[in-house]
């Protein structure tokens, strides 16, 4: 499965700037590994030592929160968006 | 625009006051004063960071009661130039600390009960004072366009005090707002854009367009600007205890839609006691939340701490966020001080807001129905302890909210003494 996943400006680093990268999976946790392997070091600012997603940290698959749909395990369908966004804004 | 990470404390620029750093609440790593929210190393929210300033707490006493009558009178505890009053600004602020006696007797309360009514500043909500700080951000960024995600009161803040400010306003909502909010978002003459879906969805989409060149260079005030934004809600708690004879009160209740006033509450309180304003001694804070949008009080009650989204269903619109980015350290704080976060459902938000209004005058929006809805069910409880001095704050206007209250005349006569009579309500 290939997906696009938008990158937010603090993890711009890894990606030499880009803000959209392909990655491969079928699901979230797969494609942070798909993400890893092309951009070492960024799965580290997203998931915490024991491997779970940072509590401020939002991921969507398409327009879904994936904490909704299965956290890691959340499905990454063959073209889809993935979004992760820094949770700390808005109210 | 990227931050960099500081080994250790830098000299504050003038345009930021006390403040001398952003601070990760999560892993406590420090940033330049910037427009950044989020932390490089672990995603935590960035707050503030001061140098407060030393000496006697009575000259400074003094100093703040000699200051305007508004947010600026609290200036040195705050991210803002000295001179800031002197800046074209909505002056926000020093609202009334109504003693409400009528719902105190009414809810059996026999110590002080308090109504913050933040309904009284220039925008009818308590979002100017957090606007007012952000704008000073903007200012000394180089931003000219201020934006929000908002629901609703924020759009209105944001879009005056742009108008009064001089910049350019663009400002983002939920497309199925109460009339009355999106009226006073749009006539301040910036622009207004509904996103269809909920505030979360506007939410998301502003923390998108950041990261995008349609955003460039943009102040959004509750994304880039945040930290700086957050820090307004502290002038409510130095005013609540400036307005009691510099005292704490002993219980306060407070909305919760992100969470971040309470935390800022919280905050402002923690700074009175360190800096000898007020006697150091415990108070209690609790949260309150719609049944329909409780997802901080769920995670309270199941003794989580950490905040499962919900997809809000609830008239409270202004506190209909389903992803409270500071629900967690709502949870802390409740827990630390031995308060507690409380819902109620949509009915007692309505009933809350007609006794707020049957009792001391005040009409409040529905998010000041929750808070008394919420007071009134926790002194049920017990969990609030009616000896002592309460106080609980309403943040918006009711006037931005009439489709939730259901009320019209008592009756519609000819203009005549004989239908006054007929309609039974002369005197006696």
């Amino acid at each position: 499965m290939s997906v696009s996943v938008r990158i937010p400006t603090i993890l711009r680093t890894y990606t030499g700037g880009q803000a959209e990268v392909p990655a491969e999976g079928a699901t979230l946790a797969e494609v942070i590994a798909s993400l890893e392997q092309n951009h070492p070091g960024i799965a580290a600012r997203v998931l915490d030592d024991a491997g779970k997603l940072r509590r401020f940290v939002n991921v969507y698959v398409n327009d879904d929160d994936v904490r909704f749909e299965g956290g890691l395990d959340a499905a990454t369908p063959d073209g889809a968006g993935v979004s992760i966004i820094p949770a700390v804004a808005g109210g | 625009m990227a931050v960099q990470a500081v080994e250790s404390r830098t000299s504050a620029p003038s345009a930021f006051g006390p403040a001398v750093a952003l601070s990760c609440r999560e892993c406590g790593e420090r940033f330049d004063l910037g427009p950044a929210f989020a932390c490089l190393s672990c995603f935590g929210p960035l707050e503030v960071a001061y140098e407060l300033p030393a000496g006697d707490p009575e000259t400074l006493r003094r100093r703040i009661e000699a200051g305007p009558a508004n947010i600026w009178r609290y200036a040195p505890l705050l991210p803002v130039p000295a001179d800031v009053a002197d800046r074209p600004n909505l002056e926000p602020g020093l609202t009334r600390l109504v003693k409400a006696d009528n719902l105190a007797a009414e809810l059996g309360v026999t110590g002080e009960l308090f109504v913050k009514d933040d309904s009284g500043n220039p925008t009818h909500s308590f979002k100017d004072r957090v606007v007012a700080i952000a704008v000073e951000a903007a200012r000394a960024f180089g931003f000219t366009t201020l934006s929000c995600s908002s629901t609703g009161n924020l759009a209105g803040a944001v879009g005056a005090a742009a108008a009064r400010a001089g910049f350019r306003s663009c400002v983002f909502i939920p497309h199925d707002l109460e009339a009355g909010k999106v009226v006073m978002a749009a006539v301040y003459g910036g622009d207004l854009v509904g996103i269809e879906g909920t505030y979360d969805d506007v939410n998301r989409f502003c923390s998108e367009l950041i990261g995008d060149p349609l955003g460039e260079g943009w102040g959004f005030v509750n994304v880039n600007l945040r930290p700086y934004y957050g820090e307004g809600s502290k002038t409510l708690a130095y005013e609540i205890c400036e307005q009691l004879g510099w005292r704490l009160p002993d219980q306060i209740v407070v909305p919760v839609a992100s969470g971040s006033q309470l935390t800022k509450i919280d905050k402002g309180l923690k700074e009175l006691i360190a800096l000898g304003l007020v006697e150091d001694r415990p108070y209690r804070i609790f949260g309150a939340q719609a049944e329909g949008c409780s997802p901080v009080s769920r995670a309270y009650k199941d003794g989580h701490d950490v905040v499962r989204p919900v997809k809000p269903d609830t008239i409270a619109k202004s506190l209909a966020i389903g992803n409270p980015a500071d629900g967690p350290y709502v949870l802390d704080i409740a827990r630390r001080t031995g308060g507690a976060v409380e819902d109620v459902d949509d009915e007692r938000i309505v009933d809350a807001i007609r006794l707020l209004a049957r009792t001391e005058g005040i009409f409040a929006e529905t998010a000041g129905g929750v808070t008394v809805g919420v007071t009134r069910k926790l002194l049920e409880s017990g969990v609030l302890d009616a000896s002592l001095t309460t106080v609980v704050l309403n943040t918006g206007d009711g006037l931005k909210t009439l489709d939730a209250v259901a009320a019209g005349p008592t009756a519609t006569i000819r203009p005549s003494l004989a239908a006054f009579r007929a309609a039974g309500l002369a005197a006696g």
